[in-house]
């Protein structure tokens, strides 16, 4: 007799890269449940603010209800400060949001990514309670164990092995 | 007037069945700066006038917007009305993240009315000394509602309220039958010169005056409630300034031509005014 469990695993991955003044945020769209596909067209990314996209991988009814509390609780910072949140405060809010439920967690694995104060492209990741760091890139989800290490690759500092441009006589 | 007996607290009932204190409340009302609203079939319009205290100070908000389909003018005690507006985009986000949809705005009049009915019949609370009118667009179209302190609402299709809201009233009185099938220029126009008749002469200017709009376009996509860019009400102000209130004979010939000329300059600047105000500091003002 196997306990009930409140949780899912709705598998995907999200992604999300800072560039210079931009920032690239990713997902795919598939929902599944263990080896049975829900949906192929379901999107884990959501705009919450101008400059500020959250990308969620995990169980995806908690990312709903995640995704609902932030944009309430944006709407509420407009209303009080006539402006848009920043991502940094937005990713400051997620954390604090995400701690609120240290014991009954929030399933889902977070990319926050956007443009910070001074226009640069910004990512922060976070762990299922409210654990978060500002990083150039980041992976979450099934495929983050693959797409860390090619993103470490690419992106972490100039590789030794590539090749130097072959110079035309 | 001997009802000083019967005035020292809300909970005391006159021997003629009068509440003094929510009477009173309804006066402070009376004593703010004017609100006026107008409605059609598809747009809502709120306008009020805006006095400074002095010369130095900024003039008090007096129109805030509740969510994308709701908005409200006040005019009385403004701390009260700022709260009350607080507690309705509380509302409206509550209800929204229940619901997935708008809080209609025949519901969210009767939770403000209802709250105001409270502070009417407890001895340790006083009523709000603020009238509401409340703007809104909902899946039953387009509403324009009146809340008092003394806990009740009423519909209109226009109405001022305020001091010298009077003057204001009896204009929108000649012309309130053609509102409903007004277009939505039309209607701000109606609005500033309703506005201009509180002001008894001085001179209507975009810097004393505040309008605000919420509807539904002619091509079903909404127009969300925002308060009109001061360059764009002065435009307007300058266009009909020169032709008095419009006749129903001939001089009306003339008179929808400028009408049609700050309606095409006005079109062109509002939607630019929300896009432009995503990138300025205050969405949720303008």
């Amino acid at each position: 007799m196997s306990r009930f469990s409140p949780y899912d695993n709705n598998g995907g991955s999200c992604v999300a890269i800072a560039g210079a003044d931009y920032c690239v945020i990713a997902s795919d769209t598939r929902m599944s449940t263990g080896y049975n596909i829900l949906t192929r067209d379901h999107s884990k990314i959501y705009k919450l603010a101008d400059k500020c996209i959250l990308a969620s991988s995990g169980f995806q009814a908690d990312m709903k209800a995640l995704q609902k509390l932030l944009a309430a609780r944006h709407l509420i910072y407009q209303h009080q400060h006539n402006k848009q949140m920043s991502c940094p405060a937005m990713g400051q809010l997620l954390s604090n949001t995400l701690y609120y439920k240290r014991f009954f967690p929030y399933y889902t694995f977070n990319v926050l990514g956007g443009l910070d104060n001074e226009g640069k492209g910004c990512v922060y990741t976070y762990d299922a309670v409210g654990s978060y760091e500002r990083v150039g890139y980041s992976a979450q989800g099934s495929g983050s164990v693959l797409i860390m290490p090619f993103l470490d690759n690419q992106l972490k500092s100039p590789s030794p092995l590539l090749l130097p441009a072959q110079v035309q006589p | 007037m001997f009802r000083n007996q019967y005035d020292t607290d809300v909970t005391t009932w006159s021997p003629a069945g009068r509440l003094f204190q929510v009477e009173y409340a309804m006066e402070a009302v009376k004593q703010g700066s004017a609100a006026i609203g107008l409605r059609s079939k598809t747009h809502v319009v709120l306008a009020c006038v805006n006095k400074a205290q002095s010369e130095l100070s900024s003039h008090q908000r007096k129109i805030f917007k509740v969510d994308d389909h709701i908005g409200v003018a006040i005019a009385g005690l403004t701390a009260d009305g700022r709260v009350l507006s607080r507690y309705m985009r509380s509302e409206c986000i509550n209800y929204s993240f229940t619901y997935e949809s708008p809080l209609p705005v025949g519901r969210l009049v009767v939770q403000l009315a209802d709250k105001a009915q409270v502070c009417t019949q407890r001895s340790w609370k006083r009523p709000y000394g603020v009238g509401l009118l409340v703007a809104g667009l909902d899946e039953s179209g387009a509403h324009l509602y009146y809340n008092c302190p003394s806990g009740n609402y009423f519909e209109y299709q226009a109405f001022a309220i305020g001091s010298r809201s009077q003057a204001a009233k009896t204009y929108l009185e000649r012309r309130f039958e053609s509102f409903n099938d007004s277009s939505r220029d039309e209607l701000v126009k109606d609005a500033l010169i309703a506005v201009r008749e509180t002001l008894q002469g001085e001179t209507l200017k975009s810097s004393i005056c505040t309008v605000a709009v919420v509807g539904i376009n002619e091509d079903g996509t909404n127009e969300p409630f925002h308060i009109l860019d001061q360059d764009a009400v002065q435009k307007l102000i300058d266009a009909f300034e020169i032709v008095k209130e419009p006749a129903t004979e001939a001089p009306a010939a003339a008179e929808p031509e400028g009408a049609d000329g700050a309606g095409a300059s006005d079109a062109a600047q509002d939607p630019p005014a929300p896009a432009a105000a995503d990138e300025g500091a205050a969405p949720m003002e303008i």
